[in-house]
């Protein structure tokens, strides 16, 4: 067997702990959240869950909402390709997401802080993995500080 | 706050017993939660969900005149109405109340206390400042329909429709294949009775044909699906048997005359053990006992020079029609239960076992034929190659308990195995090698049946069978299949020859049971079994209001079970009809008029056609009755005038707000 990595030691101070407000539709990645509770399955304690019924629910300015006030990532969780309840929901979703990709890179938000994942009502593995995975790519990220990044749009002006 | 007045709420944190306490500090929050705006009750209590938790609801709202209520408990799929219903209860509008997850979504899936109690104090004052924006609502109701459909005719779908139509409603039961019956109607006997499958069998396969409320649909398949629990409008597809179903009297004649003297092609119910001829029946006693046309095999087909005996048989009946087309039916239904069942295991995935290589390596389910009375041998266990075994050998877990295939156990194969054992001794006299990994026998008698089989001499080696070979190393070999496994009990590889051998084969999921979960909206585990609502409490309700499961489609199992499983879904599916009416959550969308642009983003959004146009006001306007309640058009409304109840904007902004306000 090949010799594990020492662990990156959580000690210091005080780690950083990145806050993901996660939207996740009814019949998939909520329920998919449920069965890693039923399964007693664990996973970082960074994400708050808002339920929506569909993905397609999740309006863009849920998202920005969510940085504007503190979220250091968001992710949302949806049905996969044809397996909306609503038939099409997450292909809308899908479709902002793509968008929103782009205003949030123009506003210097890394790409890493804002997902979307399709989590069958069965996936619970699939929810934990993808949960974990973006609390330690957050992680290293660090905050987010929009603040900072808007500290900049004078001087951008003034060169312009 | 909503121009509800002030606001007033009382907060209840549920211990769960241990399972929210043990790992959220509950006291802790609740101290925590009085200093909450708004919040004028805030409480920790064992089982919020019992009668005197709820009635500690209704008695705060009494006493402190509480106009808001948020319970922090488990999954609101287990009590959202509970607690809906204590807030009634109260005197206050059901939906002046929130819930929180704390169980699934945080005490369960962390170890961290300190992280769980501060989850589960974010989430709460989530649900605080939600809860103010909510406005009273009303729930929908709307009247059920009746009838039921059900989605195959095995031993599920059967018992099923029959136990409706006994109580008085209509069913559709729609089979794909010629005939009902499923996997029961091809075995012989049945474990561990040891009663003759046709027997039991076929009583209910006529009953089904013969009952006024029962409209049987062979050759069928539904293949859409629209509407709600209650109002289900379902198209099926009806394939062409090329026999005029009111016409045929089943006589059989036609199949007797058919040019073709001897059957001539693989006889498909048989698993290509027999033969048939291009027209046929599946079965002796299929039901509907009706013969049917293979058009790829019928010379009338595929030259439409043939001298058609078949139909001069049938003469002035004229119930033989070969220009019948596919027809579609539409029906309305209000409930539906699935009972498609399941596949066996495909021996050829392992092609160590040789299956499809060596003649004499059967699947079980081919053993039941050759076993069967009504069987292509009639039920001599002769092998392809015309001997008749001395010895077999009989592999369990093929395609079961396997990495590399399937992880879970099929739990009938052990029981199946041993009544195969029984059967081809009885019927052989060979001598018959079980090669098991565990003997599983949890069942009524089961346990006895596998004592049987112990003193009737059969052996039973414990090592799953790991290669079947035809390379002799002693005479004693030669013209042998050699099942070599390692004898887990004396730590031996040994090798085994036999004349035999039958690959005990799982049940898994049917190829399409994807398409057929989508079709019906319904979710499946990750194996492709469909899911049911919950693994104990509701084990035949899907996610899906109004859509049922029975038998195999949800999961391995065997025939006492699998009806014991119809039955229990024909009963939910009497309750739904019997409560008259359902109530559907208010969460549909509406419009604003006044700030509607309409700009008609909206209407290609929604995928029920529920959003239309109004020339006259050039607005849009939303259909309550087609609204299903997903939401898209709200997130898309670029003015922001569609709303959604249940979910509107300002309750999602302030739940954002609320799970992020504490750093
Ligand atoms: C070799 C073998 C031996 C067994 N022996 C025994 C035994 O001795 N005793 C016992 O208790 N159990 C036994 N079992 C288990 C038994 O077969 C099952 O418990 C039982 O058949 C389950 O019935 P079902 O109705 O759920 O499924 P099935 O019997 O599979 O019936 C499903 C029906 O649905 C139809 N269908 C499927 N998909 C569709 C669709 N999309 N549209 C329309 N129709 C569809 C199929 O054509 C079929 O008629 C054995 C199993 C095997 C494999
Ligand atoms: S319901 Fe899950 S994405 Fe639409």
């Amino acid at each position: 067997m090949p010799e594990a990595k020492p662990e990156t030691p959580a000690v210091g101070p005080k780690r950083f702990e990145p806050r993901i407000v996660a939207f996740f539709c009814n019949w998939c990645t909520y329920l998919a959240a449920d069965l890693a509770g039923t399964s007693r399955m664990k996973y970082a304690p960074n994400m708050r869950v808002i339920r929506t019924m569909c993905s397609g629910r999740v309006d863009p300015q849920f998202v920005l909402d969510a940085f504007a006030h503190g979220a250091d990532g968001v992710l949302i969780g949806g049905c996969h390709p044809g397996d909306c309840h609503y038939q099409e929901g997450n292909y809308k979703a899908l479709r902002r997401v793509h968008l929103l990709k782009r205003l949030l890179r123009e506003m210097g938000i890394e790409e890493e802080r804002f997902r979307l994942e399709w989590i069958s009502a069965a996936e619970a593995d699939r929810l934990k993995t993808a949960v974990n995975d973006m609390v330690e790519k957050v992680r290293a990220l660090g905050p987010l500080r929009l603040e900072t990044t808007a500290e900049f749009f004078p001087e951008e002006v003034k060169v312009a | 706050m909503n121009g509800n007045g002030n606001l007033r709420v009382g907060l209840y944190i549920c211990h769960c017993g241990t399972n929210i306490a043990g790992t959220i500090d509950v006291k802790a929050v609740a101290a925590w939660g009085e200093t909450l705006p708004g919040v004028v009750v805030s409480r920790e209590y064992k089982y919020m969900c019992s009668d005197p938790g709820q009635q500690l609801i209704v008695d705060d709202v009494r006493e402190q005149h509480l106009n808001r209520i948020v319970v922090a408990s488990c999954s609101p799929l287990l009590h959202e109405q509970t607690f809906r219903g204590a807030t009634a209860k109260a005197g206050l509008n059901p939906f002046f109340f929130h819930m929180v997850n704390v169980r699934e979504h945080d005490s369960w899936v962390h170890e961290d206390k300190q992280a769980a109690t501060e989850k589960a104090k974010d989430l709460i004052r989530a649900a605080v400042r939600r809860v103010a924006f909510h406005k009273p609502l009303e729930k929908k109701r709307v009247p059920i329909h009746p009838d039921v459909l059900i989605v195959g005719g095995g031993i599920a779908g059967i018992h099923a429709a029959l136990t409706l139509a006994n109580a008085g409603k209509h069913v559709y039961l729609v089979e794909r294949e010629p005939t009902i019956g499923g996997h029961m109607a091809k075995f012989d006997k049945t474990f561990p009775t040891l009663d003759c499958a046709a027997c039991i069998l076929t009583p209910k396969m006529t009953a089904v044909k013969k009952h006024p409320n029962i409209t049987l649909w062979t050759l069928s398949d539904v293949t859409q699906i629209e509407g709600y629990v209650g109002n289900f409008t379902v198209t099926v597809k009806r394939h062409p048997r090329y026999i005029i179903e009111d016409l045929c009297v089943g006589c059989l004649e036609c199949i007797e005359a058919c040019v073709y003297k001897q059957a001539k092609y693989p006889d498909e119910f048989n698993l290509g053990l027999g033969k048939r001829k291009p027209i046929y029946i599946p079965f002796p006693q299929a039901v509907p006992q009706l013969p049917v046309i293979d058009r790829e095999t019928c010379i009338e087909f595929k030259s439409g020079r043939c001298k058609k005996t078949c139909v001069e048989v049938c003469g002035d009946r004229k119930a033989i029609d070969f220009k019948q087309q596919e027809s579609t039916e539409t029906i309305n239904v209000g409930s539906v239960i699935l009972a498609t069942g399941f596949q066996v295991f495909d021996a050829r995935r392992l092609p160590y076992y040789g299956y499809g290589k060596f003649p004499n390596v059967y699947t079980s389910l081919e053993a039941e034929r050759l076993i069967n009375a009504a069987g292509p041998t009639q039920g001599e266990v002769i092998l392809r190659d015309g001997r008749k075994p001395k010895t077999v050998g009989i592999l369990h877990c093929i395609g079961s308990r396997d990495e590399n295939t399937n992880r879970w156990c099929s739990r009938v194969c052990c029981m199946y195995s041993l009544k195969l054992a029984h059967l081809i001794k009885e019927h052989t006299g060979a001598e018959i090698f079980n090669f098991y990994i565990d003997i599983r026998t949890p069942g009524k008698g089961f346990e006895e049946f596998y004592q049987r089989l112990l003193n009737e001499g059969v052996h039973f080696i414990r090592g799953k069978g790991a290669e079947i070979n035809t390379w002799p190393l002693d005479p004693s070999e030669e013209g042998k299949l050699i099942i070599r496994v390692e004898d887990t009990l004396i730590g031996k590889i040994r090798r085994i020859p036999v004349d035999m051998v039958v690959l005990s084969v799982g049940l898994e999921p049917h190829a399409d049971a994807g398409d057929v979960r989508r079709l019906f909206n319904i979710s499946c585990s990750s194996e492709g079994w469909f899911l049911e609502r919950h693994p104990k409490l509701a084990p035949v309700n899907t996610f899906t209001d109004g859509i049922f499961l029975a038998g195999c489609c949800q999961g391995p199992k065997d025939i006492p079970d699998s009806v014991a499983q119809a039955g229990a879904a024909a009963a939910e599916s009497l309750a739904l009809i019997d409560s008259k009416f359902v109530e559907l959550e208010p969460n549909t969308a509406y419009i604003l008029e006044e700030a509607c642009s309409g700009c008609k983003t909206c209407i290609p959004l929604c995928p029920y056609s529920a959003i239309s146009f109004v020339e006259a006001k050039k607005k849009a306007e939303i259909n309550e009755a087609l609204c299903k309640g997903c939401g898209t058009c709200v997130a898309a409304c670029p003015s922001g005038s569609i709303r959604q109840n249940l979910f509107e904007d300002e309750e999602i902004f302030e739940e954002i707000k609320g799970v992020l306000a504490h750093a």
